[in-house]
């Protein structure tokens, strides 16, 4: 097996509110083209972590390289760039409220100069029929759409310029089950189809089992293990165990994946 | 494959034998216009296939100016050639994804729909008046069974928004009037002075403040600071479904967020009139003093002698139905927020015109009403 591009390096990084410690020597890396889960118990800073990466929250300390790009020390132009080769979807899809759903995804498109605006449109009705929502869905705006549907938007906002990483904040969260599920099958096949490197952030043992291709677990302020859902239930930590052999987890992972698979 | 140095470059080249248009470099969002306005002018009959083989990059604003190239050309355009695994798979994601465009519902313009929306809007105007007298009930009857079942009334949370919408609002309606009767004293010193009039000043002052000025612009001010705050703070309430769990506990949003906050403005904006009247006056008799030479003493006899007492009470006798207009105001609109913020944020603003609105109109009622009755 050839060695796996890493597209983001993340090396001890620490995150503190005041005295309260998040992060601790935490490091982590992601390889192109797959889709990572990462999970932890309620406040071990899994939005945090996101938002650390994604250039929101400056860490106390440590390196964050992305795409081959220092982050924390890049200068303006630079990181222009680089925020154009990543996409983020927040929880409840943060869409403009005063734009429509089209105008909310032409948005990172008018960063490209020469860009004919009725090629922009067109692109951005692309971009709605891609995650799913319907044609006359691109007119609409955010406060008439349902929390599934916002979510798809916030997708196709994050999607709008082919970006190499997407973020995904609790993509599920909010949703029905048949929603959770649909929702789970968009990340995967586009991760498929557009060679997409998914960094998801989630408390859904569904998704992490349909889609995720690794998982992290995050405990103790750090990656605590990361690896395949087969490996998270060799984990002997107490928390981890808990966490993939409970009853809700035995609910979404009926038959125990053989070994080396 | 790097990103910036290959990303603004692409070229077309169109090979007549073979009717194959070859594609090289970057086909992506930066390209896409220059793409479509080649793939534009080339010759549609001519074109046989599309080769790919030497695309560096394509992503989806790329694929789609190709498939939708292909599709103008329908049927005498064979597939594209040379495409590698990941193009030919993105292509096939963005052809299953390729929009169906929908007409949206047009909107009829002829006279007939005019004159119906015209007709709704009348319509729920009128539906409008109706549900701020239905809150105006609600009030009144909550009120009266306060009085039946004093235990249910809740005088702590009386005593709170008589200090938020009374005495927090002091100062800045004693300003105001302050204010007011300065100016009046210095334009209408100005204007009387030509006739030698001077000393009418006086009553010009007292006449339109404690009948008019005062009350209005205070109930103006309180319209302001207190229907947008009982319209956020209900309006937050009912966005949370906190008035929902207060119906479920047997709790009555009426009885425990209406009477509370109206009746507190009906306490207070009567005082708060009163203290406008009082620094009206105030400001009114200082400037005139030291505009005009009128003595504070000059001031007040001419007060006493000039200025029958009705005026004041004409004055007061609106605050109640001023206070009544903004708590319901208020209140309704509060209660019409939507579970999202941008529906806070209009009702809000929609409360304080309408609560001023109200208020100038009532003003204007009274005006005519009392000079019917010759007061």
């Amino acid at each position: 097996m050839t060695e796996r591009e890493v597209v983001i390096r993340l090396r001890g990084i620490r995150n503190q509110f005041g005295r309260q410690v998040v992060h601790e020597d935490l490091d982590l890396d992601v390889y192109r083209g797959e889709i990572i889960g990462v999970v932890g118990g309620s406040g071990t800073g899994k939005s945090v972590l996101l938002r650390t990466i994604a250039g929101l929250q400056k860490p106390a300390a440590g390196s964050v390289d992305v795409l081959g790009t220092d982050v924390l020390n890049a200068d303006e132009d630079t990181r222009q760039k680089l925020e154009n080769r990543w996409g983020v979807m927040f929880q409840d899809g943060a869409l403009f409220s005063s734009l429509t759903v089209r105008e909310n995804v032409e948005v990172p498109m008018r960063a490209i100069t020469g860009l004919d605006p009725q090629i922009r449109s067109d692109l951005a009705d692309l971009k709605i029929s891609m995650v799913g929502l319907q044609y006359l869905a691109g007119d609409k705006y955010p406060s008439e759409l349902s929390g599934g549907m916002r979510k798809r938007a916030g997708l196709a906002r994050a999607l709008a310029l082919d970006p190499d990483i997407v973020f995904l904040d609790e993509p599920t969260a909010g949703l029905d089950p048949i929603g959770a599920a649909a929702f789970d099958e968009l990340i995967r096949d586009l991760s498929h189809s557009l060679g997409l490197t998914v960094f998801l952030v989630t408390h859904d043992l569904d998704t992490l089992h349909a889609t995720c291709d690794r998982i992290a677990v995050l405990a103790e302020r750090k990656v605590l293990v990361t690896g395949s859902m087969a490996d998270m239930l060799e984990v002997e930590h107490p928390w981890v165990h808990e966490y993939f052999h409970g009853p809700r987890a035995r609910a979404a992972v009926p038959d125990k994946p053989m070994k080396g698979d | 494959m790097t990103h910036d140095g290959d990303s603004a470059n692409f070229s077309l080249r169109l090979d007549g034998d073979t009717g194959t248009i070859h594609l090289s470099g970057a086909l992506t969002i930066r390209t896409v216009t220059a793409l479509r306005s080649k793939l534009s002018s080339v010759d549609a009959g001519t074109v046989r296939s599309i080769d790919l083989a030497d695309v560096t990059r394509l992503d989806t604003a790329g694929a789609w100016a190709l498939l939708d190239f292909q599709k103008d050309r329908s049927a005498d355009l064979g597939s594209f050639t040379g495409a590698s695994a990941e193009a030919e798979s993105l292509l096939r994601t963005v052809e299953n994804a390729l929009p169906k465009r929908e007409e949206p519902p047009q909107q009829d313009r002829s006279f007939r729909a005019w004159l119906d929306r015209f007709g709704r809007r009348v319509f729920s105007g009128v539906m409008f008046m109706r549900a701020l007298t239905a809150y105006l009930g609600i009030f009144l009857h909550r009120l009266a069974r306060a009085v039946r079942h004093p235990s249910e009334f809740k005088l702590t949370s009386l005593v709170h928004h008589c200090e938020e919408v009374g005495l927090k609002a002091v100062p800045i309606v004693a300003l105001m009037a302050f204010l007011i009767g300065v100016v009046l004293a210095f334009q209408g010193s100005t204007q009387l002075r030509q006739f030698g009039a001077e000393v009418f000043v006086v009553d010009l002052i007292a006449i339109s403040v404690l009948r008019e000025l005062g009350i209005l612009l205070t109930a103006i001010i309180v319209a302001g600071r207190t229907a947008s705050a009982f319209t956020a703070a209900i309006g937050s309430m009912k966005m949370r479904e906190e008035i929902d769990a207060m119906r479920t506990l047997g709790l009555d949003p009426g009885m425990n967020l209406f009477v509370p906050r109206i009746l507190a403005l009906l306490i207070m904006l009567p005082i708060l009139g009163l203290i406008a009247n009082i620094a009206g006056l105030f400001g009114g008799a200082l400037m005139s003093w030291i505009d005009l030479g009128i003595s504070p003493a000059m001031f007040t006899t001419r007060l006493v002698e000039g200025t029958a007492v009705s005026h004041v009470f004409v004055g007061l006798l609106k605050a109640p139905v001023f206070a009544m207009i903004i708590g319901v105001v208020g209140c309704h609109a509060g209660m019409q927020v939507q579970s999202n913020a941008e529906s806070l944020g209009r009702m809000t603003s929609n409360a304080v015109v309408t609560a001023i609105f109200a208020v100038i109109v009532a003003d204007a009622v009274f005006s005519i009403f009392f000079a019917r009755i010759g007061i």
